[in-house]
């Protein structure tokens, strides 16, 4: 054995003897323990490899999960943080494995999903020397990131790990990333025991909740004829979802959901009125511009939602109530802004609204639906024409899982129709790429929640343009036989930007059409059992198989190919000006 | 919304990398910054920054707001040019012959404050600190008299009207580790907060 020149341990002060001197990476795994980590998402390379021999002896606490990209990691990692509500961990190297990262902290970063991502790092003599492997990720990283930081010296490693834990979690999450240098890791210290943090001075996450505006917002919601409730992914964030249905049931309010919002009331509450939006429900759309009260929860009125600012909601009072000021008049000014963490601030709310139903209002939305569901879902669940719809898939598959399974979805057309029709019982349940819209997040996020949530059946809702984007995560599924249901819905096409050239770009189909695999052959080669269905009478059949087999499946559904997705809110327009068809 | 310029006050951990993750805010947004300058202030290891950007209040309350959400962010405070004491430090290097030589250039420099820095044969350097325009007086005035080199510091202000930060930061920590106290003071500012 070669002796290392880094491998050097920190002067000991005398009356320090007695306390274990441990490497910078068992200080790493100690820490992560502590925090209550059992699944690590991640992919070894040269700069952590300390960390990975760590890892070694602490299999018994820690699950390593060897993914076979490392945006495939961190993609797991957000799936297992959505589905338990507990924070995900990424081991990544440095340079390519770090850089690897970067699409799903953004993705991670928009979605206000809790992440602690840590890289290996050259040693820190080789800093800015353009040494082998080396990036400056923490540059790279700033901008898709709640917090980020470069550790050099083992002694700073529990510390900047438990700030890290408590950055990610707190107040409205986010991802964090630590980069460790090869010299920390393998530092020899003395290590007195893992601290959680609880307080960081610069950092304030919880506000504090101004009763007078609570007061003010409870006089609107009061005087209000036709109030109208948006909820965002705040409530799941805030395990405020009891909190919340109390202040709806009470109020008598219809409520909209965004898509991160989906679940935290369940889709048969009767006054769950559907999906906001771009693809949403044509009555919550429509009536967004007729509400005269719009109470906003725990969502960021992002322009899928809102379409055109200038045509948005002109005639509503608008409450918005949410953790993060930098939320508030960003895109909407709110008349009365309800700064808090919403479990907070909705049973203040709830004390003080009026109990009432708002027959006349509801039954709009029932009017709206009426019209929706003639001009567009009759013929989506029940087609008559020979060839598959994706809604009639979603529709059979909702009634085999019954609202409880987690349904997680990639981006496009497939993930709309996933999203509009899928049931939720229960929170937790839709775990989707919302804000970035990253293509190749389902699969490797379906593992990740069947880690976060085992009890759960999880079906992977995914287009063909999708799969093929991290279609390498079957290895992953393979190796650690991680049971996962893949539902593939193939239309032949890259759906969504094909169907925005049929509407706005003359159907100039420009790079859309995408072929396919035999996916029953690939996913035979991994180890998985695998089917296709193109006819209507196998469908009903082939999902029972899907969810029955025992360990993971692969569904493939070829479903009519040139299909488009409404109601749509076509870009540039109001809300409004939502299309049937 | 009519721009003008205003001051922003960070009051910030010495943080590396902070300063980064302060500028992305401006530039993702393509905003200039004008002027920035960073130095410790009156508490130990609390840095302040200030920035002076010309933009609306609505663009500048965001970016306040940005910047505070960071988390080694303590404070942030923007104010326009009436509501902050604001200097900014120019040199100026002068061939020392036309200075000895014409005595309307040392009339010049009495009438614009300037100091002497440094003396020596082939040249002398001035200092003078003010407004913008008062240090682009004297540059204007200079300038035929063979200036060589100049420079203007970045601007510093000092808000008029706050009590200091060093008192809220004590208030925030004598609360601390209790409650946690966040100031949601902009929301004071919204006058048509109850408008309806």
């Amino acid at each position: 054995m070669f002796p290392n020149p880094q491998l050097q341990s920190a002067p000991a002060s005398p009356e320090a003897l007695a306390v274990p001197q441990v490497s910078g990476a068992v200080a790493l795994l100690q820490g992560l323990v502590a925090e209550g980590v059992d699944t690590i998402f991640g992919y070894p390379g040269g700069a952590i490899i300390p960390i990975y021999d760590a890892l070694y002896d602490f299999q018994e606490q820690l699950n390593h999960v060897l993914v076979r990209h490392e945006q495939g990691g961190i993609h797991a990692a957000q799936g297992y943080a959505r589905a338990s509500g507990r924070v995900g961990v990424v081991f990544a190297t440095s340079g390519p494995g770090a850089t690897n990262l970067v699409t799903g902290l953004a993705d991670a970063q928009i979605d206000s999903t809790p992440l602690v991502c840590i890289t290996g790092q050259v040693f820190a003599h080789l800093l800015g020397t353009d040494a082998f492997q080396e990036t400056d990720i923490l540059n790279i990283t700033t901008p898709v990131t709640k917090w980020n930081h470069q550790i050099t010296d083992a002694r700073d490693i529990p510390a900047a790990l438990a700030k890290a834990f408590y950055i990610a979690r707190s107040g409205r999450p986010g991802p964090v990333l630590l980069d460790i240098t090869k010299n920390a890791q393998l530092q020899l210290f003395e290590h007195a025991g893992y601290e959680p943090c609880t307080h960081i001075r610069s950092y304030r996450p919880r506000p504090v909740v101004r009763p007078e505006y609570v007061q003010r917002a409870a006089e609107l919601i009061n005087q209000a004829q036709r109030p109208l409730v948006l909820w965002g992914q705040g409530v799941l964030l805030g395990s405020a979802e009891a909190e919340f249905r109390e202040f709806i049931e009470k109020s008598g309010i219809p409520a909209a959901w965004t898509i991160l919002g989906a679940g935290a009331l369940p889709t048969g509450h009767p006054l769950n009125v559907g999906m906001l939006g771009m693809h949403g429900n044509y009555g919550p759309n429509v009536l967004t511009n007729e509400c005269d009260v719009l109470i906003a929860i725990g969502m960021r009125f992002d322009d899928r939602v809102t379409g055109r600012l200038d045509k948005y909601a002109r005639q509503a009072q608008i409450i918005h109530l949410d953790i993060d000021p930098t939320e508030i008049d960003k895109n909407v000014t709110a008349t009365v802004p309800v700064w808090g963490d919403c479990k907070e601030t909705l049973p203040l709310l709830t004390q003080l609204v009026a109990a009432r139903q708002h027959p006349a209002w509801r039954q709009r939305f029932r009017d709206h639906d009426a019209e929706e569901v003639a001009a567009v879902i009759q013929d989506e669940l029940f087609p008559t024409q020979d060839e598959l719809t994706m809604g009639e898939v979603i529709h059979q598959l909702n009634q085999l899982t019954q609202g409880e399974a987690i349904i997680v979805t990639d981006v496009g057309q497939h993930q709309m129709v996933a999203c509009r029709y899928a049931r939720l019982n229960h929170p937790r349940l839709s775990i989707t790429s919302g804000g970035l819209g990253t293509m190749g997040f389902a699969l490797p996020a379906a593992i990740g929640a069947k880690y976060g949530a085992p009890h759960r059946t999880v079906v992977a809702v995914i287009g063909d343009g999708g799969i093929q984007m991290t279609i390498q995560e079957l290895g992953t599924i393979m190796q650690t036989g991680i049971e996962v249901k893949i539902l593939l819905l193939n239309n032949q096409f890259l759906g969504m930007v094909r169907q925005w050239q049929e509407l706005f770009h003359e159907r100039r189909y420009s790079a859309v059409e995408i072929a396919s695999p035999d996916y029953v052959t690939v996913a035979n080669g991994y180890g998985i059992a695998a089917r296709r269905v193109e006819h209507r009478p196998d469908l009903q059949p082939a999902l029972r198989q899907l969810l029955s087999h025992p360990g993971s499946f692969l569904l493939e559904v070829r479903v009519t190919r040139e299909n488009n997705i409404f109601p749509m809110v076509p870009q540039g327009c109001g809300v409004g000006e939502i299309r049937l068809k | 919304m009519s721009k003008q310029e205003y001051n922003i006050t960070a009051y910030t951990e010495n943080q590396v990398g902070l300063l980064n993750r302060l500028a992305i805010i401006f530039s993702r947004r393509k905003i200039n910054i004008e002027s920035l300058n960073t130095s410790p202030s009156e508490i130990e290891g609390i840095h302040r920054f200030n920035i002076v950007v010309h933009e609306s209040e609505e663009v500048v309350r965001k970016i306040a707001r940005q910047m505070e959400k960071q988390v080694e962010v303590l404070k942030v405070y923007f104010n326009p040019n009436e509501e902050v004491i604001w200097q900014e430090m120019a040199l100026y290097k002068v061939p020392t012959d036309v200075i000895a030589e014409r005595a309307l250039v040392e009339r010049l420099l009495r009438e614009h404050g300037a100091r002497v820095v440094l003396i020596r044969k082939d040249y002398t350097v001035f200092e003078t600190t003010g407004h913008r325009e008062e240090t682009d007086k004297l540059l204007a005035v200079l300038h035929p008299y063979g200036l060589i080199e100049f420079v203007r510091s970045a601007r510093i202000a000092i808000i008029k009207t706050s009590q200091g930060f060093h008192h809220k930061l004590r208030e925030f920590e004598r609360q601390q580790p209790g409650e946690e106290v966040s100031e949601n003071e902009f929301l004071d500012r919204r006058d048509k907060v109850f408008s309806m």
